[in-house]
């Protein structure tokens, strides 16, 4: 039997040794919450029975046997994962699809924080022109639903204007049609020079590494600025200059060349990827500029007369005192905004982009009718994709927040 | 625990309501709404498209308004539900609809997995390709290498993988949501080929901004049945839904169409008095009234007067092609009304 001392939390009842077990109020609470959480489990293993049985009795069967069956369709674009039609499963389509969903959101997430600070900064500028400018381009994107924004980029925009693949835009192993955009792929071609070139980048590296602290104790010591990193990056390229002039090329460039009816080798980063790409990042951009507007405007105004006090220049100004503060105010708010990205990538199925709703939640469930595992295994993929993102940026917004002493 | 026992009583309740939810039998349910639901396409021409009074048309269509004819005797008592090639099964099998007619293909999963049985065909079909005129392509076999436009959640996605693994030929697939979205996706150039079966290549075409532009290619690559599709676990309605469709094409093949059916009632032919319920309870059989077969033929038509109405404007010739009577040298073959 659990005796009562073991089980005393914060609330200590006065005479403990006089009350029996069973009326013990730290007792009892456990009890009660064992209870419920068996409840629900148990109404959830009802549900699930019964929607199996029914199923069953209407000829549907359920089972996780279908993910090693072969999928009998094919897949357009899988950078990562090896796709050969007639040979992967149905996992395989499951992990393409995830993969090509979490490939559209970084790259959304990444341009969106850019060009959502450059619009948000901008929407601040004392100029009239850029700051009216920057509040057209937030009234105009964040107005438009984002379904229609995707296929408006795609098909009233890209599709119409780009011109066919026999009439690429571009040259040299970078072109651009309506297929996509299409760029020089490098391959190691002998492995000795690739090695230097490795060497040559890790040393430029810690050369810009070491700039970077030289640079800032001198700025201390006698107040004279330099950037490292720019000094730093010329040291790289240099070093990695000599490398291959010494070794020779690390690479050979395979170039995307003209088949029969469309571009073949190299990178192809294909249109509806690109389409939806931008249709999230020009969305997402707007409602960031705001919240960064919003943080900017949240730092007091006694911040900005003390720095112009000091002569900072507008750049150093907004770089090493306004955007600090502001930060704490951006980041909470721009979290749901990447989660919305991720979530809006699903919408990706309108302008064929094989993401995992479209890939998995559509073609394959439809071949193989497993409607309710196939589901659930998305909703999960969704759940893990949103608190990862929320999980990693939470950790970046307690490393910004006030430190208080 | 009074949370508890709310908690036990609300899903003793869910339980119940799961299970029973297909007590009454499809024909009493419809009987009771008083129309029949119908799964239709997103609009595809010649098989469910409104018109410009947003009354649907079609050959898909009209088997929706025959069954209604033939429940109610009156081919109004429709109502639609449009459906993407992704949706289909799961609404006719969640019950929000009563008939799939949407141009479905039949195949042994869909009849093993889904719960849902296939009563027979009104468009036998077969899968074409559509290419731009300028490429230059004459045959299937020169596609290695294209991106090829199609819908999502169709066999035309599985024939495609099949036939280029067969001849060792690659292909990017791109697909779309929507029939409107693929043909949107072609005329735009974002691929190079359009596949589908050939009824909706044909149909697909005339929509295309420069129809004179695309060809569809000789090559049929692959056998579609088309036809109405119904839930299992109700073999009553699933009669009615199959022999509504004999129906139509015996009445093709004896001869009966709504413009002589009226005066057909005088037919000396046992067939035909049967088969418009002259003679004989064939009607009573299925649980409708003798005259289902008459308002069938009278308000909707025979099989070739509907194939007339909505086939033949895309350019497809009944004559001499698999959709011709068994007696004329097509594969449609209803089986006896006696």
């Amino acid at each position: 039997m659990l005796g009562p001392k073991k089980m005393s939390g914060p609330h200590k009842t006065p005479n403990p040794h006089n009350i029996p077990w069973h009326r013990n109020p730290d007792i009892r609470g456990y009890i009660a919450q064992g209870l419920l959480a068996a409840l629900i489990a148990w109404g959830l293993y009802v549900i699930y029975g019964n929607t199996v049985t029914n199923m069953e009795a209407r000829g549907i069967p359920i089972g996780f046997g279908f993910l090693n069956e072969v999928a009998p369709f094919g897949v357009a674009f899988s950078p990562f994962i090896d796709f050969t039609l007639g040979e992967s499963t149905y996992l395989t389509i499951f992990f393409i699809g995830i993969q090509n969903t979490i490939i559209v959101s970084i790259l959304g997430i990444i341009a969106a924080t850019f060009l959502g600070f450059v619009i948000g900064i901008m929407r601040l500028s004392p100029n009239w022109f850029v700051s009216k400018f920057a509040s057209l381009y937030i009234e105009i994107f964040r107005n438009i639903p984002i379904l229609l924004l995707i296929m408006f980029w795609n098909f009233a925009v890209f599709l119409p204007s780009l011109p066919l693949p026999r009439q690429s835009l571009g040259g040299d192993g970078f072109f651009l049609n309506k297929r996509g955009v299409y760029l020089p792929k490098p391959m190691v071609e002998n492995s000795g020079a690739f090695i230097a070139f490795l060497v040559a980048v890790v040393a430029g590296i810690l050369v810009i590494w070491g700039l970077r602290r030289y640079a800032k104790r001198q700025q201390e010591q006698t107040g004279k600025s330099f950037s490292g990193l720019l000094a730093g990056l010329g040291v790289l390229m240099v070093l990695v200059g000599l490398s291959a002039l010494i070794f020779g090329s690390p690479f050979i460039f395979d170039t995307p060349t003209l088949g029969r009816f469309n571009l073949t080798g190299g990178i192809e980063i294909p249109l509806p990827l690109f389409s939806l790409w931008f249709a999230l990042t020009t969305y997402t951009a707007a409602f960031i500029a705001e919240n960064v507007r919003g943080g900017i405007s949240a730092v007091s105004k006694g911040q900005w007369e003390a720095a112009s006090a000091l002569g900072l220049s507008r750049t150093h100004l907004l770089r090493f005192v306004i955007i600090p503060q502001a930060m704490r105010v951006i980041v909470p708010p721009s979290i749901s905004q990447f989660l919305n990205l991720t979530k809006n990538s699903s919408l990706a199925t309108a302008i064929a982009y094989e993401d995992i709703v479209a890939m998995w939640a559509g073609t394959a469930l439809n071949q193989t009718g497993q409607a309710l595992i196939i589901i659930a295994m998305t909703v999960l993929v969704y759940e893990i994709l949103s608190l990862t993102t929320s999980l990693i940026l939470n950790i970046y917004n307690k490393r910004i927040q006030l430190v208080e002493r | 625990m009074k949370a508890g026992k709310l908690m036990i009583a609300t899903f003793a309740l869910l339980g119940l309501s799961l299970s029973a939810a297909s007590a009454a039998t499809t024909l009493e349910a419809i009987k009771a709404k008083g129309h029949v639901q119908c799964g239709v396409t997103t609009g595809l021409a010649g098989f469910s498209a409104p018109d410009d009074k947003g009354a649907y048309q079609g050959i898909d269509a009209d088997v929706c308004y025959a069954v209604a004819a033939a429940v109610f005797g009156d081919r109004s008592k429709t109502k639609f539900t449009p459906l993407t090639a992704k949706e289909r099964f799961t609404a006719l099998a969640s019950g929000e609809i009563d008939i799939l007619s949407r141009n479905t293909t039949h195949t042994l999963t869909r009849d093993s997995s889904l719960g849902i049985n296939f009563t027979y065909y009104n468009y036998i079909d077969g899968q074409g390709f559509m290419v731009k005129k300028d490429l230059g392509v004459k045959s299937v076999k020169e596609l290695s290498g294209a991106k090829i436009c199609i819908q999502a959640g169709t066999t035309t996605e599985l024939n495609l993988a099949d036939y280029f693994r067969t001849n060792s030929m690659k292909f990017q697939p791109v697909v779309y949501d929507t029939s409107i979205q693929t043909r949107e996706g072609f005329d735009k150039g974002a691929c190079d080929v359009l596949t589908s079966d050939k009824s909706q290549l044909a149909a697909l075409r005339t929509e295309l901004k420069d129809p004179k532009g695309s060809i569809i290619l000789p090559e049929t690559i692959s056998k579609e049945p088309l036809g109405p599709v119904v839930r299992q676990g109700d073999d009553q309605w699933f009669n009615i839904v199959k022999w509504v469709l004999y129906g139509v094409i015996n009445a093709d093949e004896l001869g009966v169409s709504s413009k002589n059916v009226v005066a057909m009632k005088n037919s000396k032919n046992p067939n035909i008095r049967r088969l418009i319920g002259v003679e004989g309870e064939m009607g009573r059989k299925l649980g409708l009234s003798n005259d289902w077969l008459f308002n069938v033929i009278k308000q909707v038509g025979n099989y070739d007067e509907i194939y007339q109405r909505n086939i033949a404007p895309l350019g497809l010739i009944r004559k001499g092609s698999v959709n011709a009577l068994w007696t004329k040298g097509g594969v449609l073959y209803a089986p006896p009304v006696r």
